[in-house]
């Protein structure tokens, strides 16, 4: 059985890969605002995304959190209808809505019935353009996010994240939770709330992907009717992120057998000339899947970790290199030398041949098989539009991935990777770690 | 912001779901190997999946977490392949794989361009006999699972709880037994121990292959014929009877303390009956009796008398598993405003539920989430590889293909009758199990940063 399977094995390694089938209208609403859309009628719902670019770092330092809990609040009552009637009218008509923040920026998802569009679309422009903000509402959401931030504060996972920020950020605020404090969270006031709503969520900044059973003439009208009211202009974004965090451990005492590492440095802008480099070279240090380099050397090897992964944020203004792991306390200072040793090599010497052809058979063979549900799609759209990408890039990005070439690897190994400056925050109580810088 | 509440306690919203039939088709080969194919082009691409009828509470005693244990193995080597090839060749093919165990089954699934769905079966099919236990490698995994077991439950109090939770409600039955295995006794799983579990259970005929996506089901047939037929079915197949419980007749309290608990909750447990096949109609009529009570969002009974008129909660819910080989559990959770002690919240849950079964259901509700489950057979049709996921399950629960296609029409037919009967079967005076979830009562100081 061997021979026979590795022939089909090398078959079809040699096979193209699947092409997108997806075909992507770029539609203007009469109103001017741009969205792009996948029409498919095979089931009879639509699935919508709006992404307001600017999110949680629009809030002042003194109001941190807010627009987290203004968009908690979205749902908690619109127009003539308080929030369990609200609720109640989403509920009838089975549409779905949801509702979240990010750093950098604030997402609207809908779903919505061909059999009534109508109505859920008077349901989501209210919940937009006019939340009441009641102030019942107000203190219920407010005791939730509460929760949330006590929660975090005893989750190893969020305080890792969160300790390597503040870490890095200095006063900037991507180095605070979107959450906000308990102390900014408590003195929220309904002014602040009114005042993150209309920073958040403004016509300038709109990103709309839609994917299922609508029309472009149709979708138009639906988002002009939805977004209609909306201020134009937002207030200015910050400035990009200075990385102050230099290479080092930082440990911070927490009662579990287990410690979690968030390690990184900083990472490439997504438009950068090596960006695709960047890309398949992280593919191939950390990347999903059971084949990087950490999962094996980590996890498959040595049997140190359940699962370890890195990942290039595109966080707007200030983008990373960051991985996380958990190791039990006894391995886990075992597991980040292995870490700086995959680092350290990859920056010297570079990927083989066989690790570049095979991170990139993994690439353009994977990307096909994401257009798969109009939900997943609508999400694709919104996402491209955010990375300033234009339509033909579905047709032609696997053509850019497939132009890394090893050099180009190793070039841009030995300019991202730098073990020297990686740093380590880890939250257990590690054996054998000395905390360093 | 509820359910971003709920993820952060670990206490996750489960949507409705009664999934459309589709365009579904089921045979067997020759061998007793049971196909489902379900057909959807929109993408390129095909989920394959293969189910083991196996999982945690077929364990032999003393072996807890073998089951999953050997799932992990599975992606060691072969007399074909080396360790590790098999995720190696899906991911050079554009693929991701991966596996996963629950107490009913074990299943291992690809997702693939639909022209490699020949390749995947044919290393599907070879690991289903031909996968090789090598002392060294069992080792090194098993130092992966127990790093697994301390991510994912020693590391989280709220794991820790429910685990306690399962342990205190099943007396006999091993569904009280986890997944992932008590940790003194996955130390001493051994290669012999997996080579045994796998000999017995890892067959043709106690296996189901699913594949969903860009493909008919005469394409199916043939690469299935070519490429697991010729492994011979299992002549001493074991029935899968488990211990099973005794009549629950005292109540049972957990408290579990735990300084790494930040918003402390109580949690009320019984047993309930499960879908059966050819009996689904008191299953259907509890799914709606969990959502009247406890269901999505604020408009369910629980979360708004306590959320929102009388705010003495920031979360209640509750929670019904319908879908089991063996009856499970229906559970009620209320995690109170800080500073209302848990017997307080205990009462409030028992307050509803009482208000509930003398009040009756409130007729709008009961006919919003009727309109929500008929919408749900839509919305499931958007994602093919959650279809074959949940066929998977209920197959391997016990169901057939009548009663899972049968199933969105069970639920059509409940009336609010149908549930208050149900209700009050379930609710009036049971046995169950209280557990709160407690912070150390001289409270630490903050975890900082």
């Amino acid at each position: 059985m061997i021979k026979r399977l590795i022939v089909a094995a090398f078959a079809a390694f040699f096979a193209l890969p699947a092409t997108a089938t997806i075909e992507i209208d770029e539609v203007t609403s009469p109103g001017g605002i741009s969205a792009w859309l996948v029409e498919d009628s095979s089931i009879p719902f639509v699935a919508l995304e709006f992404w307001f670019v600017g999110g949680a770092t629009l809030d002042a330092p003194a109001a941190r959190g807010a627009t987290y809990m203004m968009m908690g609040l979205l749902e908690e009552g619109a127009g003539d209808l308080n929030a369990q009637d609200y609720a109640a009218a989403v509920e009838g008509l089975a549409a779905s809505f949801s509702f979240d923040s990010y750093r950098d920026a604030v997402v609207v998802s809908a779903r919505m019935l061909t059999q009534n569009r109508d109505a859920a679309a008077d349901l989501l422009r209210a919940a937009i353009t006019t939340p009441r903000f009641d102030q019942d509402a107000i203190e219920r959401v407010r005791g939730q996010v509460l929760a949330i931030i006590q929660s975090d504060a005893r989750d190893p996972e969020e305080i890792a994240a969160a300790t390597f920020n503040a870490l890095a950020y200095g006063d900037h605020p991507y180095a605070f939770s979107q959450e906000g404090t308990a102390e900014t969270v408590t003195g929220l006031t309904l002014d602040d709330i009114v005042a993150a709503h209309g920073a958040a969520l403004t016509r300038d900044r709109v990103i709309v992907g839609a994917a299922g059973d609508i029309s472009a003439a149709e979708l138009g009208q639906l988002i002009d009717h939805i977004l209609g009211d909306l201020p134009q202009t937002a207030p200015p974004r910050p400035d990009p992120a200075d990385f102050a965090l230099r290479g080092g451990i930082t440990v911070v005492d927490f009662p579990s057998p287990q410690s979690v590492a968030y390690f990184g440095h900083e990472g490439i802008d997504r438009d950068d000339p090596d960006f695709f480099a960047a890309f398949v070279l992280n593919q191939i240090l950390g990347g999903g899947g059971f084949r990087s380099r950490l999962m094996g050397e980590v996890r498959e090897k040595r049997g140190l970790t359940y699962g370890i992964g890195s990942f290039l944020s595109l966080a707007d203004l200030s983008p990373g290199l960051l991985g996380q792991f958990s190791s039990s306390n006894d391995l886990v200072g075992q597991a980040i030398d292995v870490v700086k040793e995959q680092w350290a090599d990859l920056a010297t010497n570079g990927v083989t041949q066989e690790e570049r052809d095979a991170a990139i058979r993994y690439m353009t063979g994977e990307y096909p098989l994401r257009f798969d549900g109009n939900a997943t799609i609508a999400g694709i759209l919104a996402a491209m539009q955010s990375d300033d990408i234009p339509v033909d890039y579905v047709t032609n990005r696997n053509a850019y991935v497939e132009a890394v070439t090893l050099e180009d690897l190793r070039r841009v190994a030995a300019r991202l990777l730098r073990p020297d400056d990686l740093h380590f925050v880890v939250v257990g109580q590690p054996q054998g770690l000395s905390p360093g810088n | 912001m509820l359910n971003r509440l709920a993820l952060a306690l670990g206490l996750t919203l489960t949507p409705i779901m009664a999934q459309a039939a589709g365009d579904v088709v089921e045979f067997f080969l020759d061998n007793g190997m049971q196909v489902v194919v379900i057909t959807d082009d929109r993408a390129p691409a095909v989920t394959h999946m293969v189910w083991y009828r196996v999982g945690a509470a077929d364990e032999l005693p003393g072996q807890s977490g073998i089951a999953h244990f050997v799932e992990h193995l599975m992606f060691k080597a072969t007399d074909d392949i080396a360790s590790g090839e098999f995720s190696a060749v899906v991911e050079a093919n554009g693929g991701s794989d991966n596996a996963f165990t629950s107490w009913d089954y074990t299943g291992y699934f690809q997702r693939i361009a639909a022209d490699r769905l020949g390749l995947m079966m044919q290393m599907e099919a070879d690991r289903m006999r031909d996968i090789i236990f090598d002392p060294v490698e069992v080792a090194t995994e098993r130092s992966v699972i127990l790093e697994e077991r301390a991510q994912r439950t020693d590391s989280s109090a709220g794991a820790l709880f429910n685990e306690q939770m399962r342990a205190a409600l099943f007396l006999n039955h091993p569904y009280g037994v986890p997944i992932i295995g008590w940790r003194h006794e996955m130390e001493a799983l051994s290669r012999d121990d997996a080579q045994a579990f796998h000999d017995v259970w890892y067959h043709p005929n106690n296996a189901i292959l699913i594949v969903a996506g860009d493909v008919t089901a005469e394409e199916v047939r043939a690469l299935a014929e070519e490429h697991y037929g010729p492994i011979p079915a299992s002549p001493s197949l074991p029935p899968r009877a488990r211990p099973t419980e005794p009549p629950h007749i005292a109540n049972r309290r957990v408290s579990f303390t735990d300084e790494r608990v930040a918003n402390p909750y109580v949690s009320i447990q019984m047993l309930a009956p499960v879908r059966e096949p050819g009996d689904q109609a008191e299953a259907a009529a509890l799914v709606i009796l969990a959502e009247l009570l406890g269901g999505g969002g604020q408009t369910s009974l629980l979360a708004r008398r306590l959320q929102v008129e009388e705010e003495r909660s920031l979360f209640a819910a509750a929670y019904y598993d319908s879908t089991s080989f063996d009856p499970s559990g229906f559970s009620l959770v209320n995690v109170p405003v800080p500073g209302l002690p848990l017997e307080e919240a205990e009462a409030d849950l028992w307050r509803i539920i009482d208000d509930f079964l003398s009040e009756g259901i409130d007729t709008a509700h009961f006919a919003r989430i009727k309109f929500q489950i008929a919408a749900s057979e839509i919305y499931e049709e958007d994602s093919t590889q959650g279809l074959a996921r949940r066929w998977g399950m209920e197959l391997t629960t016990g169901l057939g293909l009548a009663d899972i296609e049968s199933w969105p029409e069970i639920l059509a037919a409940v009336t609010p009758e149908d549930v208050m009967d149900a209700a009050r079967r379930l609710l009036t005076d049971p046995v169950h199990v209280t557990g709160h979830l407690m912070r150390p009562a001289a409270a630490t100081a903050e975890i900082s940063q």
